[in-house]
């Protein structure tokens, strides 16, 4: 396909398009992992939020 | 419980994540495929009798200025949402939300500069149109910039909200930058700018002025990285639900540590 003599501009273009969109959906993906990984520790760990330990334990108080 | 709109529905964080956890792989399916067709459609499209082949670089030029400026309604209303109905899941949305609104800014001043120079014969001009959308990609960095600097996430959200909410004005100052605004029955007559960015070309009054082998792939394209729009943003909400998740649990152990330290000398 010829894209004339402005072809440089154009492919540019589209570049940094897709190198800036893919950055993005990497980051995301890369956060989302991280995160999910950290939360995966933390549980593995036995760590509770205050409110369900709070309920927890006035559960098994007499 | 039958009568909760879906806002309510969706304010419970752990509901948000079933449902977005089951709807996210078919919209980012379905964006690249829409993507991928409207692409198609563009670059077998003829080219344009002025423009020639850098018409090309519309497709993805438009779709980008108008997501910019979608990104930011979306920081401003769930800002709103924050400020004035305390939503639980509008903070998260407005800070998932200015990444991606940045990124799509970006995208359409690069795009729009690389369009400019060889039919304009110049990469940038300081006009009303380019200019404001450079003060709206700067105010989006300003957003997260706000939020990054305060450790208090209830102050950072809500400082964030305001200051989302005042650069609001900047939406239809980019819009009237070009056009200008007519309103007759309010005696109001703002005239378009001196500005070498042509106005909107499809959504008008008098219906758009581009010819239809490039009109529909232009909406298809529009429609497609609107689609990837929205599952980035449902992304990025993920995301930061998990991350709250990990700094509430990560503080309820400092402070179960803390209690048992203070326990201990008494046992």
């Amino acid at each position: 396909m010829d894209l004339g003599p402005h072809a440089d501009f154009i492919l540019a273009s589209y570049a940094v398009y897709a190198v800036v969109l893919a950055a993005l959906a990497a980051w995301l993906v890369y956060d989302g992992v991280h995160q999910q990984r950290l939360l995966d520790d933390l549980e593995a760990r036995g760590a509770t939020r205050r409110s369900r330990a709070g309920r927890a334990e006035k559960n098994t108080k007499p | 419980m039958t009568n909760q709109s879906i806002t309510q529905k969706l304010a419970n964080p752990t509901r948000f994540m079933s449902l977005s956890g089951a709807i996210l792989p078919w919209l980012a399916g379905l964006a690249v495929a829409v993507i991928v067709f409207g692409l198609y459609r563009g670059w077998t499209a003829p080219p344009d009798y002025q423009q020639g082949e850098t018409i090309r670089i519309m497709y993805i030029h438009v779709p980008a200025a108008w997501l910019a400026m979608l990104g930011y309604a979306l920081v401003a209303i769930s800002s709103f949402g924050l400020l004035v109905f305390r939503h639980p899941l509008a903070d998260v949305s407005a800070k998932a939300a200015a990444p991606i609104g940045a990124a799509f800014t970006l995208l359409a001043l690069v795009t729009g500069s690389l369009w400019g120079k060889p039919m304009w014969g110049t990469y940038w001009v300081w006009d009303a149109r380019l200019t404001s959308v450079l003060m709206l990609f700067f105010l989006y960095l300003g957003l997260m910039a706000l939020r990054s600097s305060i450790e208090e996430e209830t102050l950072a959200a809500k400082l964030t909200a305001v200051l989302a909410l005042v650069g609001v004005i900047i939406l239809p100052f980019i819009k009237i930058s070009v056009e200008g605004l007519s309103v007759p029955w309010l005696g109001l007559e703002i005239p378009a700018w001196n500005t070498l960015h042509q106005p909107s070309s499809v959504f008008r009054s008098d219906g758009p002025k581009i010819h239809a082998s490039q009109l529909y792939p232009l909406l298809y394209c529009a429609l497609g990285f609107t689609l990837l729009f929205f599952a980035l943003h449902m992304k990025g909400m993920r995301n930061e639900i998990l991350r709250r998740r990990v700094k509430a649990l990560r503080i309820a152990e400092v402070d179960r540590a803390r209690a048992a330290e203070a326990a201990a000398p008494a046992e």
